[in-house]
């Protein structure tokens, strides 16, 4: 399956400056395992040592955030859209 | 950037003691510049200060000095010394209302106090961090200010953005209250609906930042995040200082992302640390709409991680389903001895009408939840009415009328003392 991730600024350093890269993968564990063959370094970033999603990082899969879903066992439909994004607040 | 890599912004930039950006969760440091995530584990980056070496004394007086705005506390903030001679809209130094009458109502046997900071600029709180957020746009060289919002934020902006001279455009979610689209709106700026919640909007600024079409916009709440939420310690500042430079034993506090009730307790150690007051225990509890309670449910169920949930309040500007600074604020209740707490919808109109027959003040939803928790936790036990006890009303009710719309006349009489006597009027 292939599909297409946008890329947060502070992870542009591993994809040389561009904002979207292409993946494969049938899951979002197997999009981030690409990623990281592509770009070396990136899993390091997005993932905790125990190969979790970091706390502090925001995944969408055609708008839809993943933790709704099944986390890195979101499947990734062919096309798929997929933003990687720091959380961040406002309100209260 | 990291310290040790070249950062030609920090080196003119002037944030008053703020010395450098600190990760939150690994503790990696960074210049000063526009940046709110860690490189290293995309963790929330916050001020690391250079307060210098004050005698708490000579720091009180400092402050008891200065204006009556959030201001009298520059030397605590990232700001420039002389932040008052600039154009903005001077928030802050809100009532601390003895609210003895819902005090009775509750069963307090200690002073309630309501701190009421509708009487802000735009009628919130968050003219406090917009406040601070500006200072840090005119240091990194912003010329259109923005923001995510779920309505207060967006009209602060507004209106900071047309005081101070810059140009704004502001995102909120299409179907706001009217009274906050029109309370945004009529600053003259963009005001942006999107279709789709808060979180929507927010992960779209979140998106705009990393592309050319919002080079060189400063978002108060995502690229200028850490300085913006500096603004939320001068509650903790002025609550203090208006007790007479003491710590209160609880607070009741609401909770949309978080940030309010983590900056208010990192104002409180701070002023400890200063020597400002003298340390003693407090408990903070967090307040939250069942229908948005994200934090509420990880708190009672015992979990540090928060699952996120879709919001459906009317709760507005609390309706933050993926609250970023939610795991901080469980560590907070837990480690003051605090609670995290949540109220339904009927409850908080409840609560809403509650305050102003008691107190004369109208409350925004934000305001209903946080005293509809205050109730429920007396009743429940866990907040003691036997201490000083401070509730925050964040934001003015004239903002959300759909809540208490019901609300209106009580007699309609013809204009003679007969019609008046026959309505049953007559003391």
């Amino acid at each position: 399956m292939s599909s297409t991730v946008r890329i947060p600024t502070i992870l542009r350093t591993y994809t040389g400056g561009r904002s979207e890269v292409p993946a494969e993968g049938a899951t979002l564990a197997e999009v981030v395992s690409d990623l990281e063959k592509n770009h070396p370094g990136i899993s390091a970033r997005i993932l905790d040592d125990s190969g979790k999603l970091r706390r502090f990082v925001n995944v969408y899969v055609n708008d839809d955030d993943v933790r709704f879903a099944e986390g890195l066992g979101t499947v990734i439909a062919d096309g798929a859209g997929i933003s990687i994004i720091p959380a961040v607040a406002g309100g209260c | 950037m990291a310290v040790d890599a070249p950062a030609p912004t920090s080196s003119t930039v002037d944030l008053g003691p703020a010395a450098a950006l600190s990760c939150r969760e690994c503790g990696t440091r960074f210049e000063l510049g526009p940046i709110f995530a860690c490189v290293e584990c995309f963790g929330p980056l916050e001020i690391a200060y250079d307060f210098g070496s004050y005698e708490a004394e000579e720091l009180r007086k400092r402050i008891e000095s200065g204006p009556a705005s959030i201001w009298r506390y520059a030397p605590l903030l990232p700001v420039p010394a002389d932040v008052a001679d600039k154009p903005n809209l001077n928030p802050g130094w809100t009532p601390l209302v003895k609210a003895d009458n819902l005090g009775r109502e509750l069963g307090f046997t200690a002073q309630l106090h309501v701190k009421d900071d509708s009487g802000n600029p735009t009628h919130s709180f968050k003219d406090r961090v917009v406040a601070c957020a500006i200072e840090a746009a005119r240091a990194f060289d912003f010329t259109t200010l923005s923001c995510s919002s779920t309505g207060n934020l967006a009209g602060a902006v507004g209106a900071a953005a047309a005081r101070a001279g810059f140009k704004s455009c502001v995102f909120i979610p299409h179907d706001l209250e009217q009274g906050k689209v029109v309370m945004a709106g009529v600053y003259g700026g963009e005001l942006v609906g999107i279709k789709g919640n808060y979180d929507d909007v927010n992960r779209f600024c979140s998106e705009l930042i990393g592309d050319p079409a919002g080079e060189g916009w400063g978002f108060v709440n995502v690229n200028l995040r850490p300085y913006y939420g500096e603004g939320s310690k001068t509650l903790a500042y002025e609550i203090c200082e208006q007790l007479g430079w003491r710590l209160p034993e609880q607070l009741v506090i609401p909770i949309a992302s978080g940030s309010q009730l983590t900056k208010i307790d990192k104002g409180l150690q701070e002023l400890i640390k200063l020597g400002l007051v003298e340390d003693r225990p407090y408990k903070i509890f967090g307040a939250q709409a069942a229908g948005c309670s994200p934090v509420s449910a990880a708190f009672k169920a015992g979990h540090d991680v928060i699952r996120p949930v879709k919001p459906d309040t009317i709760a507005k500007s609390l309706a933050i389903g993926n609250p970023a600074d939610g795991p901080y604020v469980l560590d907070i209740a837990r480690r003051t001895g605090g609670a995290v707490e949540d109220v339904t919808d009927t409850e908080v109109v409840e609560a809403i009408r509650l305050l102003a027959r008691t107190e004369g003040i109208f409350a925004e939803t934000a305001g209903g939840v946080t005293i509809g928790v205050l109730k429920k936790l007396v009743e429940n036990g866990l907040l003691d009415p036997s201490k000083e006890t401070v509730a925050i009303n964040t934001g003015d009710g004239l903002k959300t009328l759909d809540a208490v719309s019901d609300a209106g006349l009580t007699a309609t009489i013809q204009p003679t003392l007969e019609s008046f006597r026959a309505a049953g009027l007559a003391s």
